[in-house]
């Protein structure tokens, strides 16, 4: 092995997929924290209406990666972004993008839950309301379709006007689901959306996951091996901010092509 | 021996410590409680249903605060309305928008300095900035030199309290596409409600006993005046007269004055605390 530049020189292994099928194609991709490099020419196209996960060890890069889809480094100034990410064609990263038209199309879920401090309700109006001028009627169908999709309409149906920051945290981590997709976003980022819930409740934001991909190209971030074997058609593995392997999911984790993704999904680091 | 003699010269220098911490907050209560004490003692004699419906009298007659009570809440009303307005924005301005750019570590820096200027300096500004050029004392004066006294509080307390919230819900808003704007309004203010309120409370409770900044600037009336153009009366500078006066009637409703200042404020304080535990509701 060598060791003179252990960063560069790790062999790599990126699956091809059918371009025509290309959602989002993330394209030599660099980022930095100020002047620490945090991501180093990563390629990874997110096929449409699949559930694409990215694992790795902890300070790889994979949140890092997911929150340049929706430009959410821009919030603090320092950080930037190198490279291009293509949705639909269209680079996101060019200077006369429409942030808020952008965040309408790649939607985001978080870590922890953050219910916003209103009504459950209001809680998944408040998106619809900044793009749409819906009627109440209209307004309430789409509320209810939203959070039956984030299998949470049943839970919450007879107590919408009820706080947001009354649910338990599966709760309010799918309340963050239902307010993403009431969007009606393309795309759907979700970062380590269940390290904060208990198993029932994971298993529960889990098959939410797999039905959303119906109409949703889904990029998942997870520290848990086994959720990404269960909820994604693809995978990636990072490490040290570079792509390492990208492929079919059930291909990654039966007969991964690289020793560093096989070290790692059977647990010798990370 | 050593281990041993080692734990237990430790044990008692940790005794004589504790008994200081003791001993030295006991001193504190007890000038506490005393004032206290003092101030019931003294005003609760005076207190009757005259001291809230009869102006302040004029020597050896019978008289009550009414006039001066109704000018402080008067004043406070207005200082507090123009603290929550400017103080609130102020505060949000330093914790969301301009707060890391150079202008805004001056305006973090001139407010604190404001916030522990003396009150009489505050008063004495006012006097040359609205009561000189008008050649008149007024309500409207002594509630804006109170405004002064509350603004600084009112925005850092504003800013700490926006400071504290979870930068991930920022994140939610801005990962919606939501403006700045809406984020700050329906978001921010709405989880940070209940500690702005509480620094709001705490300003009240601060302006409400001030006398300096009103000698200047609101002075005094021995009648009943709403006119917030005209010299109008207040508890504090009631009680600072009253209390130097040679007449005992006047002596006691300054006690009185002084008595029915510290219930507010302990009132209010209390009333925030309360506030700041209270879980938070949409």
């Amino acid at each position: 092995m060598n060791t003179v530049n252990p960063v560069e020189d790790f062999e790599t292994s990126i699956a091809d997929v059918d371009r025509a099928q290309v959602k989002v194609d993330v394209k030599s991709l660099d980022f930095f924290y100020g002047k620490s490099q945090a991501l180093k020419g990563v390629s990874i196209p997110f096929a449409r209406n699949k559930v694409t996960a990215l694992i790795g060890p902890s300070g790889c890069g994979k949140s890092t990666l997911l929150r340049t889809l929706n430009r959410m480094y821009a919030l603090y100034p320092g950080q930037r972004a190198e490279g291009q990410i293509m949705l639909d064609g269209e680079d996101i990263l060019g200077s006369g993008v429409d942030l808020a038209r952008l965040r309408a199309r790649v939607g985001m879920v978080f870590q922890k839950p953050t219910p916003f401090p209103m009504s459950v309700y209001d809680n998944v109006a408040f998106g619809v309301r900044l793009y749409e001028d819906l009627s109440k009627a209209d307004m309430d169908a789409r509320v209810e379709e939203a959070l039956t999709r984030a299998a949470l309409w049943g839970e919450v149906k007879d107590d919408l006007k009820g706080s947001g920051l009354g649910l338990s945290g599966g709760q309010q981590q799918r309340l963050c689901v239902a307010r993403g997709v009431a969007v009606r976003p393309e795309v759907l980022l979700l970062d380590e959306p269940t390290s904060a819930l208990d198993p029932i409740s994971s298993a529960k934001l889990e098959e939410t996951v797999t039905q959303l991909k119906a109409d949703h190209t889904i990029v998942v971030v997870t520290h848990n091996l086994g959720q990404a074997a269960r909820v994604s058609d693809y995978t990636g593995f990072m490490y040290l901010g570079q792509l390492i392997e990208f492929g079919a999911t059930g291909d990654l984790f039966t007969r991964p092509a690289t020793r560093k993704t096989s070290d790692y999904i059977t647990g010798r680091f990370g | 021996m050593k281990g041993p003699r080692k734990l237990a010269v430790r044990r008692g220098v940790n005794l004589l410590f504790s008994g200081f911490c003791v001993l030295v907050t006991g001193v504190a209560l007890f000038a506490l409680i005393a004032i206290l004490w003092t101030l019931v003692s003294r005003g609760a004699g005076g207190l009757n249903l005259d001291v809230f419906i009869r102006a302040t009298p004029a020597p050896n007659s019978h008289g009550g605060l009414a006039n001066a009570i109704l000018g402080s809440i008067g004043m406070c009303v207005m200082a507090m309305v123009i603290a929550t307005v400017i103080g609130v924005l102020a505060g949000t301005w330093l914790a969301e928008y301009g707060g890391r750019s150079r202008y805004g570590a001056v305006v973090r820096f001139l407010n604190d300095v404001l916030l522990s200027a003396p009150s009489i300096l505050v008063g004495l500004f006012i006097y040359e900035l609205f009561v000189a050029p008008f050649h008149g004392f007024s309500a409207l004066a002594g509630g804006v030199a109170l405004a002064v006294l509350a603004i600084p509080l009112v925005t850092r307390t504003t800013e700490d309290v926006l400071a504290l919230q979870p930068s991930n819900l920022r994140e939610a808003g801005v990962a919606l596409g939501a403006p700045l704007s809406l984020i700050v309004r329906d978001i921010l203010w709405r989880s940070g409600r209940n500690g702005i309120l509480t620094g709001l409370l705490l300003a009240f409770a601060r302006i409400s006993g001030e006398t300096a900044p009103l000698l200047f600037t609101a002075l005094n009336n021995q009648f009943f005046n709403l006119n917030p153009l005209k010299p109008t009366a207040n508890l504090p500078v009631v009680i600072f007269n009253f209390a130097l006066s040679p007449y005992d009637d006047w002596r006691r409703l300054a006690w009185v004055g002084a008595l029915l200042i510290a219930a507010t404020v302990l009132a209010v304080t209390v009333v925030a605390r309360i506030v700041a535990r209270e879980p938070r509701r949409p």
